[in-house]
């Protein structure tokens, strides 16, 4: 059971902004920490640093085991069969751009297809411009649905024998979709066709298990899952990640090293290239032992309640529209206030403590489709509560008031 | 005065409500085309220019309040200036944005945008379209032909 003692566990929701309690509602750019990790960090500064798979020094063999042992829990926590899957990145970003790098560039050709859909975050779109560019592979897009989600039949009418690769965002981090993964990897597989999921937005929120998926690649990043920036994850499946030439090269991910040739490290390290983000993964480690105290599953009900109360409170307010599908919605809102372009929104909202994001979320195309230039979005995690999105409400009215009065 | 009424001057909203010089110049002399790209703001500013004075000007967007509060509020105050003079107007701007005292005696409206400098996050909603008129002196290389 999530209570409200948990928000005591996040030092920085426990202070004022602008004079009025934080409100914190922008957790799908990125979440708050909590004590563990930041503990965790301080903890492996403080008594355990050094670098990883070569001193023969205590201290070299405790940062190694912290590395390794941060891999082993990210393992259990996605399900994947083999801890060598798992490869830490700098976040979701270079995850894919991994992905699209090496194995994108060297496995497709002219005439082949890259599907995606209009719902992609840029990061999961431009690395496969990028790749379409240079191999000579065409992209294709998905239609999508009035409410923002796909149909099914549109899927496998995208999908075809000329497809060989999917890549495609598990939740929509503008529209709070999600999407049938386990089916799009099926009939991608039925074509032969790899399947990469942007676990970004689910991952932190969801249970997400690799081998039910049957996924080829997953992405994600620990700042949005209660975990430092900088660090993030990407699984691949070990026959595919074998198949794949690393993309960086030079210290940590060599084998043997001679004037004109080298050779590779075994999985993972040799997609781990300089010295690896070793606080950042112990410091996901810590994020990992929270979530998993806590229970996924836990969180996601938790979460679900709250987005069905706020869906209800920001519905009786006229005036309002809200993107996506009204049923099965993730935890966040996106939305526009008649009149009242979304900066002007979130700036009357950030007076009264509320922080919500405003833009483009990283989703131009989406945003295309959407006929807008920029929207607001409130989104929601384990430490909000049903009080923040009454400060939300609270904060959404006073905002249509105050420009209500000064446009009159 | 609160904080917000301080930011959301009633001139501000009149030039956000009825924005004065938007639209397109046909024979333009200049035509800047300008992203926000943090948050999508987008600015097209067109300038008519002779013997180094804007004789026209015109800009055409989308964006919050304060940005085209900001366009049509410049738009009101460069036409008719001499190019070097609207620099100069732009640097001042700039400035005042920065929450330094500048010169505002010719500034009029624009005055009214002072209280964005207590916003960090919208002092770029209040440039925008102060960098597209910079752009578009520049690149047209009109402020080197005169004075």
């Amino acid at each position: 059971m999530i209570d409200k003692e948990i928000r005591k566990l996040f030092p920085t929701l426990n202070q004022e902004i602008n004079g009025h309690p934080l409100v914190y509602l922008d957790s799908a750019a990125t979440s708050q920490k909590p004590i563990q990790v930041i503990e965790a960090i301080d903890n492996y500064y403080r008594k355990i640093n050094s670098n990883v798979h070569r001193g023969v020094h205590t201290l070299g063999t405790w940062a190694t085991d912290a590395y390794e042992g941060a891999r082993e829990k990210v393992k259990n926590f996605i399900n994947a069969k083999y801890v060598e899957e798992i490869i830490f990145t700098r976040g979701t970003t270079s995850a894919i751009n991994l992905v699209a790098s090496s194995y994108g560039r060297s496995y497709l050709k002219e005439g082949d297809e890259i599907v995606i859909t209009y719902m992609e975050h840029h990061s999961n779109l431009i690395p496969w411009q990028q790749v379409a560019k240079v191999t000579g592979a065409t992209l294709k897009y998905i239609p999508l649905q009035p409410d923002g989600t796909m149909k099914i039949e549109d899927i496998k009418a995208t999908i075809t024998d000329k497809t060989k690769f999917v890549a495609m965002t598990q939740v929509s981090n503008v529209l709070g979709t999600v999407n049938p993964i386990k089916e799009v990897v099926k009939i991608a597989h039925s074509y032969g066709a790899k399947v990469l999921v942007d676990g970004a937005q689910s991952v932190p929120h969801m249970k997400v298990d690799v081998q039910e998926l049957d996924c080829d690649f997953l992405a994600f990043s620990g700042h949005k899952m209660s975990g430092p920036t900088g660090i993030g994850v990407l699984y691949g499946k070990k026959g595919i990640l074998e198949q794949m030439e690393p993309v960086e090269f030079g210290g940590e991910m060599i084998d043997f090293v001679d004037l004109y040739d080298s050779t590779w490290k075994e999985l993972p390290w040799k997609f781990e290239g300089g010295t690896p983000i070793i606080a950042g993964a112990v410091g996901l480690g810590a994020a990992i032992d929270f979530l998993q105290s806590i229970g996924m599953d836990e969180i996601e009900k938790h979460e679900h309640e709250l987005i069905k109360y706020a869906m209800e409170k920001v519905d009786s307010i006229d005036g309002i529209t809200i993107y996506g599908p009204k049923k099965n919605h993730s935890s966040l809102i996106t939305f526009n206030m008649d009149g009242i372009h979304p900066h002007d929104v979130a700036t009357v909202l950030d007076t009264e403590g509320i922080a919500v994001r405003a833009g483009h979320h990283c989703a131009q195309p989406l945003m295309k489709w959407l006929k807008v230039s920029a929207t607001a979005r409130a989104s929601f995690y384990l430490y909000n509560t049903k009080e923040d999105v009454d400060a939300w409400i609270n904060g959404l009215i006073k905002t249509k008031e105050y420009f209500g009065y000064v446009f009159s | 005065m609160s904080s917000l009424d301080e930011l959301y001057r009633r001139v501000i909203m009149d030039h956000y409500q009825s924005p004065r010089n938007r639209g397109e110049i046909e024979d333009a002399d200049a035509t800047i085309q300008l992203k926000n790209p943090t948050c999508g703001d987008q600015i097209r500013l067109q300038m008519k220019i002779d013997d180094g004075k804007i004789i026209d000007c015109k800009f055409d967007g989308e964006g919050c309040s304060i940005s085209m509060a900001s366009a049509s509020m410049m738009t009101e105050a460069i036409k008719g200036l001499d190019v070097n003079d609207a620099l100069d107007l732009a640097d001042r701007f700039s400035k005042m944005m920065l929450g330094k005292d500048v010169d505002t005696e010719d500034f009029e409206d624009i005055e009214a945008l002072q209280g964005v400098c207590k916003f960090p996050a919208r002092i770029k909603c209040a440039t925008l379209s102060w960098k597209a008129m910079e752009k578009g002196i520049n690149e047209c290389g009109c402020d080197h032909d005169h004075k």
